[in-house]
């Protein structure tokens, strides 16, 4: 890092982003996409925190096995509830939304990304979805799951169906709006210089989640659509009574469903193959096969959903076939797991807070990646479906996957952001609370589901009393562990140290200007000359 | 990595460039919507396989003249679509009014067209829905397709009432001298779009007309 962006001699310096405006309006009609990312981190905080009091209260109803706190009815809407919140306003925007919206334009050497109206407007879409959702969940919830599986959620259904559909159908425009200006912005607005193969693995992963988002959420607001029809109109297209196919449903939900959890992996692994490179103070090992892993996963992920239905009476050759290509997924993910530790080889190792998020990523993601496999395997997902096994593998990649690496990427940024350091020691500690906490959450629950405790009841036999009390121990230290970065997080935005424009000595465009930048992002147009990760271990 | 510049702190946006952006944003945009339509269509197929017999039903209740003038008079419309094109690329602001003057004008014939279809459905009681009567002996399957019907066509013309908005947003813009051979760049995008909605009834009316025949 030699030569860095000098403003031109005699002008004034640029007012930073923050500062540039503080009525409401200078907020809400911004068309600065650091603006609008805060504006989702915001939003999806609030969602956030919904959605992990409701898995609480579930916790904590399951320490007693005859469910003495919570009703079954009761139960079935809160795991509802967490579901689509944790989901749809809380792990899909997550990564892009937020992080992404402030960084892209920033990694990339760009004042903006290509429509910066739509951008905004992919917010209000968002909120609009969002408060359809909450509206649902306040006038008595929904029973169906996040799923909506027919006949759940249309000829048995009680709650308030409707009304949550509507509002996912309506978030699912705000995704389709973010990945059709991110993909553009990726392939219009590089700074001079900056090829296709000079990119940050994250733009990588941002430009194949955006892909996936495009081409996958139509598909899911159109089965909303269909399924709303079919409640509207008692029309078969779902329900096999009056001659609808209900598998159907399921097709059509795992076809947008399934791509969407690479939605929820593929920007965590652009983040942590960041903090990996920088922490480790050496260049990404085998930079263009992580860029094709990326794409290779985001291709195959379209090709899997039927792994989701081995048991229910899809044809056994059309498992086969997804069974395999569900096997193949994993050789990419395993590339990029082998690729991070490779980094690490001969590196200058900094433990700071967010590689402690980074590091944790790699070996929760690997348990989670590898029980995938048990669950790929048509004769075991037999025994394993619909168990706590499955709820543990998923819970291993979403959160301890991709929260740890938006936790990680938070932290890693948050200088740039805020402008302001966190403290350091707190974070350490919180990172290490929330690894310790979560597999004290998830792993009994790997045993549990193998035992064959189904999901989604509020009681269960005696026998797995024990279990189900250090699952819940565990989630309490989980909390805690997400509490602490809000408050020091907080205090830090009014209380901590000014941070430099490069805190960790990391390469990469959005250290080459302040913290926090100008509304306009650089001075001048950067002109890149070298690859993302020129690192130099031996230099700290 | 980087070096300073003597590149302008507010560099100007080049207007061809800018251009080419907002193509590729149109051409995202149809990629999703062609997901969007691509779900009912396979869900079309489905049930066409699992129920041969309703389709060749339904298809026969359909009114194939209205359907088959409708589809020339889309066709045309997007024959005036790209004159529109050709127009301003010539800069011949009059004819680029009058072409898309036509193109709206034939896009709302079509609606009419529809208007009429589905009133003649409604009266005679082929809404799915409690009140539905089929034909006598039929089932009541055959609600499924008249439920993808309406769910298709209507979506397609939904599709068209954005269309025709963008057709009014570049006659506003013609009306105000702001689209010349210098400028041809919202043309070619709203083009791009009402060509797409065209392609989809393209695909409508056989599956839905000609079914039966």
């Amino acid at each position: 890092m030699k030569a860095t962006a000098e403003p031109p001699a005699g002008d004034a310096p640029a007012p930073d982003y923050l500062s540039s405006g503080y009525s409401l309006r200078s907020w809400l009609c911004t068309l600065d996409h650091k603006r609008i990312g805060l504006l989702y981190l915001v939003s999806i905080t609030f969602f956030f925190m919904i959605g992990a009091a409701a898995a609480a209260a579930m916790r904590v109803a399951l320490l007693s096995p005859k469910g003495d706190l919570i009703v079954s009815d009761v139960y079935n809407r809160l795991f509802t509830l967490h579901g689509v919140l944790m989901i749809w306003f809380f792990l899909i925007p997550a990564v892009p939304n937020v992080l992404g919206n402030f960084l892209l334009p920033l990694m990339i050497g760009a004042r903006d990304v290509a429509f910066p109206r739509l951008n905004l407007a992919s917010w209000y879409i968002f909120m609009t979805g969002a408060a359809l959702a909450l509206y649902a969940i306040l006038a008595g919830g929904v029973d169906t799951g996040w799923t909506f599986y027919t006949p759940y959620s249309s000829t048995y259904s009680n709650g308030h169906v409707m009304a949550m559909a509507a509002g996912v159908f309506i978030a699912g425009f705000s995704s389709i709006a973010t990945g059709l200006n991110f993909i553009v912005t990726i392939h219009r607005l590089r700074a001079p210089g900056l090829t296709w193969f000079r990119l940050p693995l994250f733009v990588w992963s941002l430009y194949s989640t955006s892909i996936i988002l495009v081409l996958a959420t139509p598909v899911l607001a159109l089965t909303l659509f269909l399924m709303v029809l079919e409640r509207g109109f008692g029309v078969g297209i779902f329900d096999p009574k009056i001659g609808g196919d209900p598998l159907l449903f399921q097709h059509l939900f795992w076809f947008y469903s399934h791509p969407a959890v690479y939605v929820m992996i593929l920007p965590g692994m652009g983040v942590v193959s960041e903090l990996v490179a920088c922490f480790a103070r050496k260049p990404i090992y085998g930079y263009r096969v992580m860029a094709f892993a990326i794409l290779a996963i985001a291709a195959l992920g379209f090709l899997v959903w039927g792994h989701h239905m081995f048991v229910s009476s899809q044809s056994i050759y059309a498992g086969v076939v997804f069974s395999l290509l569900s096997f193949l997924v994993s050789v990419p993910s395993a590339i990029k797991v082998l690729n991070w530790t490779a980094t690490l080889h001969r590196g200058s190792i900094r433990l700071d807070a967010p590689m402690l998020y980074a590091l944790g990523f790699m070996g929760l993601f690997t348990v989670g990646g590898l029980t995938g496999l048990f669950l790929a395997t048509m004769a075991v997902d037999v025994h394993l479906h619909g168990t706590y096994f499955v709820v543990a593998h998923f819970h291993y990649v979403m959160v301890g996957g991709m929260v740890m690496a938006y936790m990680g990427g938070m932290h890693y940024w948050w200088p740039k952001i805020s402008g302001r350091m966190y403290h350091e020691w707190s974070a350490r500690i919180a990172a290490l609370l929330i690894f310790l906490g979560f597999n004290l959450t998830f792993f009994p629950q790997f045993i549990l589901g193998y035992l064959g405790m189904p999901r989604r009841y509020y009681a269960y036999p005696e026998e797995f009393h024990a279990l189900n009390v250090l699952s819940t121990a565990g989630a309490s230290i989980l909390g805690l562990g997400y509490l602490l970065p809000l408050i020091y997080l907080s205090w830090s935005l009014c209380r901590g140290p000014r941070a430099p424009a490069n805190p960790w000595g990391a390469t990469g465009l959005e250290w080459q200007t302040p913290s926090p930048p100008p509304t306009g992002n650089f001075a001048t147009t950067p002109i890149v000359t070298e690859g993302p990760y020129a690192y130099r271990p031996e230099e700290p | 990595m980087i070096t300073a510049t003597p590149v302008s702190a507010e560099p100007t946006p080049h207007p061809e460039a800018k251009a080419v952006t907002n193509q590729l944003g149109m051409w995202t945009f149809l990629a999703t919507e062609i997901l969007f339509f691509g779900g009912l269509f396979v869900v079309y197929t489905l049930f066409r396989l699992t129920y041969p017999e309703i389709f060749r039903q339904g298809g026969q209740s359909m009114d194939f003249w209205l359907g088959t003038v409708n589809t020339a008079v889309l066709l045309t419309s997007s024959l005036f679509m790209a004159l529109a094109d050709r127009a301003v690329r010539a800069n011949q602001r009059a004819l680029l009014t009058r072409c898309l003057a036509l193109t709206a004008l034939l896009g709302l014939v079509f609606l009419g067209i529809k208007a009429y279809e589905y009133h003649g459905k409604f009266a005679e009681h082929l809404v799915p829905g409690p009140g539905f009567r089929g034909p006598p002996g039929s089932g009541p399957r055959l609600q499924i397709f008249y439920f993808l019907y309406f769910a298709m066509t209507g979506l397609h013309a939904l599709h068209m009432l954005g269309g025709l908005a963008a057709v009014g947003w570049l006659w506003r813009l013609n009306a105000q001298g702001r689209l010349n051979s210098g400028r041809t760049e919202p043309v070619v995008i709203v083009g791009l779009y009402w060509h797409f909605v065209d392609c989809i009834w393209v695909f409508l009316y056989p599956l839905f007309y000609l079914a039966g025949r």
